[in-house]
């Protein structure tokens, strides 16, 4: 996709800038260059002190390697917010309300708005789940929505994130080293806060205690241990929640209840925020071989002794496949029309739309229906020939498995680079929260930014940066 | 507070202290090595470097020759002694890292950047096999830094509560072990029947001693004499004012331990031993402890300082 051919946030094609942009805009201008490129390196060493590393698998010189971070703020008018918060309220309502039903009665199924098989066979998809009641109907505590921009108003749903989404922490620091960074420009903005994300994911944890739990629930994040890619973000996050940091071997269960290992003995355990796919849970009721796990916890589990958050099962509602229908599953329990829409998708189990995105895979973006972190798909425009005819067999081989969607021209924002400043493609993932009394949205998210020239590509994992995403009120003009 | 995190902190404590304990060693035995040979007795200053840091065994098994080049390597980057500085320090910082939510963000801070600064100096010419002097003494006074810098984060930042205490056990253990093993390596240089004038062959052995432990400046504060080996134990030993003596290390493990015990309904297995072993040290005098003889009394200290450390880990750690 080559700049200029794409909405860019802050400079109109005639090359001025949106009034949003101003402040920003003339500071770039003012800034001498080797400013702009201290700031950079200074920002670096801040991330680097505080360890803020992710580790990415299959590269052994990376073990811990420092996400690119990108000084220029992403502006986000508190207009264009309002109207993407609620769009994210209602998709993540729609969401819960859906596991809620195929973990039940499955109405929705019954009802023919979303085919039996894509459900019901999906790896993804818990039968132990069935009937299982979660507090306050919650399974999906914690939901990270990838949003993208095409143009001054167009927004689309490009992902939805609600196993064990990631990237908070990078919300939180980078607004920290922000505001360290450059204090004038921020405090110019009038930025909506960030900082309370902790206190509401602490609030929304504590109110899904199951009833047995006392007044104060005993809360605790699972993570897959120091070697996990996002293990930063794990210990992070337990500090500051104010809770315990356990992998599978401080839990035991016993009678059905879990417990951590203390230096007081045994103590139980009500909440577990946890970090670690539903596979690795427990070896007694999913992979035997999970060293990971904990043995009985789904027991503790099902006889609603310990909250997980986000519930087992939930996955079957950010596959792919499921993705296409969410404006009917909006309709289907809300009765509204989705506010936020989704990339128009097609669904390659379907056979007329197996026939067009073979025709034109050099166009398309072909993704696994499970697949996550950009890993096993196809970006059509930027792929050679041989590999586009290599995915073509695994396509016809299991359509099912796939779905296509157009190459979005991605907005792009400015970045810092040696050479200077350039736009570069960003995606935003903000992080939404269900708790008892609601779904709540802290004003910003985590804009991700392909670094390479043209890329379409944001995932960390495949070398993407961040920036900082600053919600701010539009200013009179 | 988790098991296994309290497991953690304790051996962070305890590989910070002991890369200091290892530093100094190395930075007293230059010294020793490098005076004219007629004021060295036998030559045999890297060996008893090895002895004092445990390291002795591990190096006769790499067949390397006993000598200063050889022994410094493996008390600084060899990978293969864990005791090595070098090891201590990853340890160190791998510990942290498995229990950061338990660390203020300046200990994670200190030891992280111990860490990175670690790595440049991997890059350098002690790392690479080729002996500089000059590198090494900005190695060692770096890594006496960093344990500073450990230390004082710990001390100003952190809660006064199971996470502080379970570090503080760990370095006090550690620094406990560490002065008996030096203790231990020279005592024959001590025994009373080597008196003699300062200027003595033993004198610089003495002032080695007090110099591995950093004491050099307050033996004179505190007994304004020449260096008389019999009062070099009586300070390593038995002065509470000395912050590396045997007392002083018991006094805050008796004290840390009763922390810990708060709360229960009677004292634990390892709480009582570490006053047994605090109220021996307390009634001992040096004159008793020379008479039943220096060697076997730091032995069994050795012992009961390694059985209590054990005791920890079973009681608390292991759970």
């Amino acid at each position: 996709m080559k700049p200029g051919s794409c909405f860019d946030e802050m400079t109109f094609p005639d090359g001025a800038s949106r009034l949003l942009y101003q402040k920003i805009a003339r500071w770039l201008a003012e800034a001498p260059p080797d400013l702009l490129e201290s700031r950079r390196s200074h920002a670096e060493l801040m991330f680097r002190r505080i360890g803020i590393t992710f580790a990415v698998y299959g590269d052994k010189d990376a073990a811990e390697r420092l996400i690119p971070f990108d000084i220029i703020p992403r502006l986000i008018s508190r207009r264009e917010w309002n109207r993407l918060e609620a769009g994210l309220v209602q998709r993540v309502k729609a969401i819960n309300l859906f596991l809620a039903d195929i973990y039940g009665p499955r109405e929705i199924l019954k009802s023919g708005k979303v085919p039996a098989d894509i459900i019901l066979s999906n790896p993804h998809f818990r039968p132990e789940m069935a009937g299982a009641r979660v507090p306050h109907g919650v399974f999906v505590h914690i939901a990270g929505i990838d949003l993208v921009r095409t143009g001054e108003n167009e927004f689309y749903v490009l992902e939805d994130n609600v196993r064990t989404p990631s990237g908070v922490s990078y919300m939180l620091e980078n607004r920290e080293v922000m505001m360290r960074l450059i204090p004038n420009l921020f405090a110019e903005h009038q930025v909506a806060p960030v900082e309370n994300y902790p206190d509401v994911l602490l609030a929304s944890l504590r109110s899904v205690a199951p009833p047995g739990a006392g007044r104060e629930p005993v809360i605790a994040l699972m993570t897959p241990g120091q070697y996990n890619s996002a293990y930063y973000e794990h210990s992070f996050l337990a500090d500051k929640l104010g809770i315990e940091l356990v992998e599978g071997r401080d839990l035991l269960v016993q009678d059905d209840i879990v417990y951590m290992r203390t230096t007081r003995g045994p103590r139980r355990v009500d909440v577990i925020y946890r970090r670690i796919d539903d596979d690795f849970l427990d070896p007694e009721a999913f992979r035997p071989d999970s060293a990971l796990g904990v043995s009985g916890l789904m027991r503790a589990y099902l006889a609603g002794n310990v909250t997980l958050a986000n519930a087992v099962g939930t996955g079957v509602a950010d596959d792919k496949a499921v993705y296409t229908y969410m404006p009917e599953i909006i309709a289907f329990y809300l009765g509204e029309k989705a506010l936020l829409d989704n990339v128009p998708t097609w669904r390659c189990r379907e056979a007329d739309a197996l026939g067009y995105v073979i025709e034109h895979l050099p166009e398309l973006v072909v993704k696994e229906v499970n697949g996550s972190g950009g890993y096993g798909m196809l970006v059509g425009p930027h792929a050679a020939k041989a590999q586009i005819e290599e995915f073509a067999l695994k396509l016809r081989a299991n359509p099912e498995n796939f779905i296509a969607q157009p190459t979005l021209a991605l907005s792009t924002c400015p970045a810092v680079f040696e050479s200077g400043i350039a736009p570069r493609h960003v995606d935003l993932r903000p992080f939404v929260l269900s708790g008892s009394d609601g779904i709540r949205v802290v004003p910003g998210g985590l804009t991700r930014v392909a670094m390479q020239e043209g890329s379409l590509v944001v995932n960390s994992s495949q070398g993407g940066g961040t920036k900082d995403t600053w919600i701010v009120e539009e200013p009179a003009g | 507070m988790l098991s296994r995190t309290a497991d953690n902190l304790f051996w962070l404590a305890r590989y910070m202290e002991r890369a200091d304990f290892v530093a100094r060693i190395v930075e007293a035995t230059l010294r020793l090595s490098a005076l004219p040979n007629s004021y060295s007795d036998t030559g045999t200053e890297w060996e008893s470097a090895l002895e004092a840091t445990g390291a002795a065994e591990g190096f006769r098994d790499t067949k390397a020759a006993m000598e200063e080049a050889s022994v410094v390597e493996y008390l600084t980057f060899a990978a293969d002694n864990p005791s090595s500085i070098c090891n201590c320090i990853e340890w160190a910082r791998a510990n942290a890292r498995a229990v950061r939510t338990a660390l203020t963000v300046e200990v994670w801070e200190s030891i992280n950047v111990a860490w990175i600064e670690l790595k440049r100096f991997e890059q350098g010419n002690l790392a690479s096999g080729r002996y500089d002097r000059e590198d090494l003494s900005r190695f060692l006074e770096f890594v006496k830094r960093i344990s500073l810098d450990y230390d004082g984060a710990a001390h100003r930042t952190m809660l006064r509560n199971e996470a502080y205490w379970f570090s503080r056990l760990g370095l006090y253990i550690e620094r406990a072990d560490n002065t008996a093993r030096i203790l231990d390596v020279k005592y024959h240089v001590l025994l009373p029947q080597t008196e003699a004038v300062g200027g003595s062959l033993d004198y610089f052995q003495w002032t080695a001693i007090l110099r591995a432990v950093s004491a050099l400046t307050a033996y004179h504060w505190i007994y304004r004499e020449g260096i008389k080996p019999w009062l070099i134990a009586d300070l390593l030993i038995l002065r509470m004012e000395m912050p590396r003596s045997l007392i002083a290390c018991y006094d805050n493990i008796a004290r840390f331990l009763d922390e810990i015990g708060k709360g229960e309904k009677e004292p634990g297995k390892a709480q009582q031993f570490a006053h047994q072993i605090m109220s021996r040290l307390e009634q001992a005098t040096i004159k008793d402890i020379f008479k039943i003889g220096l060697h076997e009394f730091i032995t069994a200290f050795v012992e009961d300082n390694s059985l209590l450390g054990q005791t920890i880990s079973e009681q608390y750690l292991l759970n």
